[in-house]
């Protein structure tokens, strides 16, 4: 399969990421979003190494898989927190640290 | 077992995490997993002999077959020299780096497993005797631990591959030694004594370190490639091939490892005060085997000293002087001392001494069999002096107030300790004497009678010190204030065992039988001089035991006598000579003072009074003057350029600052989808900025 079609696929799939960050309010789908994105680079990583036949690649994309995991602990953690403290998973409502 | 060699120190090894782990909770403090374990590596010991031995044996067939093959004669050529067997070797790497490759293996031949029994039997004996001895001990799980690190530390030691590893050993035996002598530290003595072990042993360590450095160097002299393994440095040495140089600073450097570790003048002083931690130690690691590592090391890589030290010549050379003054020195502090336990430390001092002068004389296999025989009566003896004091002088070591006829009280411990003194004074057929007498012959057969004469010396002084100590501790009248009874089983059957070692060990090397078992079996046959084998002196025997049998009479007759001197008696009130040498002996040749008030307190003293006067005169004179000359350009700062020009600079700043940082808080919405669209807008920027450049 070309190489291409992964690119414009992850692409995309960053695009929609960057576009859920940026426009949507709830905390937890702010995190799904980052998770496309992620998965977005991690295509891109496994697609070139295939390409290229270099292994380095496919190991990148495991650490990045395990690194996810672990940042989606961290953030829905503080996502509930922030709903117990705050009763509203809406993010505009979050700015304690306005200058 | 010679292919895997590596169980016997993980045995102890592993019951020293066991214990650490669970020997407080297990009934028995953790005691019977170190004797578990060391019994373990006893029975591989064992095993390892028998099949080294069928290994030599089956070397020697085929050997005799080829020479039958070739010169169709009879087997007589193959009786005269050994065939050639290779030390089992095996290897992993542990560390590599380019051409540097360190490796940790197992390196066994007829040496390794003779010191492998030697070894586990007096740690397996030390290990039930403590059960008895230190009952009831607040430390005593943890004594057991260390006492499994020291047995696996040395049995580490034993098997080295290499000289690197033989370091690492050389250096946890240290460590145990320490923890060991310092057990009971509530006491301050006790502390001192186990600092000053371990220092004046890392003096000669630090020769040992510069010494294993230059076996690599050679090794790379010789072939080219660096390691630090035993059969390569053997090697390197005999084949002609290193500068002779570096094989005398080799040797030089190896031989002050020895001098550290093994009690040898001029650093011997930490011994006698070692004897502050629990007898069954002293036994083990001041007695028979930690102090018998640096003879070991000089035993193993025995051609860089033969070669070095060009020990084939005759004549004097350094090894064989160190040894010999030892001996001398050792054997007359024994006579002045009124604890058991420091007798007893100068004579292994001694006796120490007979081994190196024996591998400085070319005596290999009479120092390496005597390093066998004294490790028995010496731990027998030590062993016994701590049943004495554990049953019958009421935890003393004192012989003059608190022992005395305590033959009638203790027979057992009075009849071991009397077959163990016989066998260090080296009396026909007891161990000491087979060992001491093929030292001798060997010295006296290749051109060092010198020394011969020396050793008989020491043999004489061995007799009537130790005469001295059998009289006053079991004969006469009791003088101590306790009810003396005999110790209990635990005790008196290690005594028994190595009593009767003591007895039979000598015969594994009886030159006077023709058996010759260190001969065939321990000597190495691959990369190793040709050392002499002495032929049997019936007349030196016969002078040599002459001579300590006439000098125990002499002795025991004086002290029988009168329980004093007889002629002697007050010799040192009378003549001032006699009182200058016992003062003499007594304060230890001063060396303790030279060491501590002469190169402690001479380099303490004049450098804290010159560091003093260099900090009042110079340092405080400069301090001084920069702290007015300070003040006054401090007022002139303050006043002129400090108000001045600073405050009016920074009040203009901190304004400038606040405004501009009114502007740039708008930016800090606190909202995150602000945040993220900055991050988002950024990344494209660079991004976009990338692109151009490219283009």
């Amino acid at each position: 399969m070309p190489l291409t079609q992964f690119l414009v696929l992850a692409a995309i799939l960053f695009a929609v990421g960057a576009y859920g960050v940026l426009a949507r309010r709830n905390g937890v789908l702010v995190l799904m979003s980052i998770e496309l994105m992620l998965n977005a680079v991690t295509l891109n990583l496994v697609a070139f190494s295939a390409q290229l036949d270099e292994v380095a690649g496919q190991v990148f994309a495991l650490f990045v898989i395990t690194i996810a995991a672990a940042e989606v602990g961290v953030g829905l953690a503080i996502v509930l927190l922030l709903y117990r403290n705050l009763r509203t998973p809406d993010l505009d409502a979050v700015d304690q640290l306005k200058g | 077992m010679l292919d895997a060699a590596w169980i016997i120190p993980a045995l102890p090894a592993a019951s020293f995490v066991a214990i650490l782990l669970f020997g407080r909770r297990l009934g028995g403090g953790g005691a019977f997993l170190g004797i578990g374990a060391v019994a373990a590596a006893l029975g591989a010991s064992l095993m390892a002999v028998v099949e080294w031995v069928h290994r030599v044996d089956d070397a020697a067939t085929e050997h005799g077959l080829g020479t039958l093959a070739v010169f169709g004669k009879g087997l007589l050529g193959a009786e005269a020299e050994h065939a050639a067997v290779k030390p089992v070797v095996h290897a992993v790497t542990w560390w590599e780096s380019g051409p540097w490759v360190l490796r940790v293996g197992t390196h066994v031949d007829g040496l390794t497993v003779m010191m492998l029994v030697v070894v586990t039997v007096i740690s397996l004996v030390v290990h039930v005797y403590s059960t008895a001895y230190m009952h009831g001990d607040e430390r005593y799980t943890y004594f057991y631990a260390a006492l499994s690190l020291f047995t696996a530390s040395m049995l580490l030691l034993v098997v080295a591959e290499n000289t690197l590893q033989l370091l690492v050993g050389w250096e946890l035996v240290g460590l145990c030694s320490f923890m060991l002598i310092g057990h009971w530290w509530e006491e301050k003595p006790n502390t001192n004594a186990a600092i000053k072990a371990f220092l004046t042993t890392r003096t000669g360590d630090i020769g040992l370190l510069v010494g294993v450095i230059l076996t690599g160097v050679m090794v790379e002299q010789a072939t080219g490639r660096f390691s630090f393994g035993i059969l390569a440095t053997n090697e390197a040495a005999l084949s002609g091939r290193v500068g002779e140089t570096l094989l005398t600073v080799t040797a030089a450097c190896l031989l002050l490892g020895i001098i550290g570790k093994s009690g040898q003048f001029p650093l011997h002083t930490w011994l006698p005060d070692a004897m502050a931690g629990p007898t069954p130690v002293s036994a083990l690691i001041h007695a028979a085997t930690m102090v018998v590592a640096g003879v070991y090391l000089g035993a193993r890589v025995y051609p860089v000293f033969w070669e070095g030290f060009a020990i084939a010549s005759g004549g004097i050379n350094p090894m064989a002087a160190v040894g010999a003054i030892t001996i001398v020195i050792g054997a007359l502090l024994a006579f002045v001392q009124n604890d058991i336990k420091k007798v007893l430390a100068y004579s292994t001092i001694s006796q120490l001494g007979y081994m190196v002068m024996g591998l400085g004389v070319g005596a290999w296999v009479g120092a390496v069999f005597h390093l066998f025989t004294h490790a028995f009566f010496k731990a027998l003896l030590f062993l016994g002096a701590g049943s004495i004091s554990h049953s019958g002088s009421h935890h003393s070591f004192d012989m003059r107030k608190d022992m005395g006829g305590l033959r009638h009280h203790m027979p057992v411990t009075f009849w071991t300790f009397l077959i163990g003194s016989a066998a260090l004074a080296g009396i026909f057929p007891l161990a000491g004497f087979w060992s001491k007498d093929d030292i001798l012959a060997t010295a006296g057969q290749s051109g060092y009678e010198l020394f011969m004469v020396v050793g008989i010396v020491g043999a004489i002084l061995t007799a009537s010190y130790m005469t001295r100590c059998v009289y006053l501790t079991f004969f006469g009248t009791y003088r101590g204030h306790g009810h003396p009874h005999e110790s209990p089983p635990a005790i008196t059957g290690p005594l028994v065992v190595l009593a009767a070692l003591s007895v039979v060990a000598g015969f594994a090397n009886a030159a006077a039988f023709g058996i010759e078992k260190f001969v065939e079996y321990v000597e190495p046959t691959v990369a190793f001089p040709k050392v002499l084998v002495p032929d049997f002196d019936v007349t030196l025997a016969v002078i040599s035991v002459g001579l300590a049998l006439a000098s125990i009479g002499v002795a025991a007759y004086l002290w029988f006598q009168r329980e004093e001197l007889g002629p002697f008696a007050g010799l040192t009130r009378r003549s001032a000579p006699a009182r200058a040498g016992y003062t003499f002996l007594v304060n230890k040749y001063y060396l303790d003072a030279l060491y501590e008030d002469g190169i402690v307190a001479g380099i303490r003293g004049p450098l804290a009074r010159a560091a003093y006067r260099l900090n009042q005169r110079v340092i405080d004179g400069i301090v001084n003057a920069v702290g007015r000359g300070t003040a006054v350009a401090g007022r002139l700062t303050y006043r002129y350029v400090d108000q001045g020009a600073v405050d009016a600079a920074l009040n203009g700043l901190a304004d400038e600052t606040g405004a501009l940082g009114g502007l740039l808080r708008r930016l800090q919405s606190g909202r995150l989808p602000r945040y993220a669209l900055a991050v988002v807008a950024g990344v494209v920027l660079l991004g976009a900025g990338l692109v151009l450049i490219r283009i």
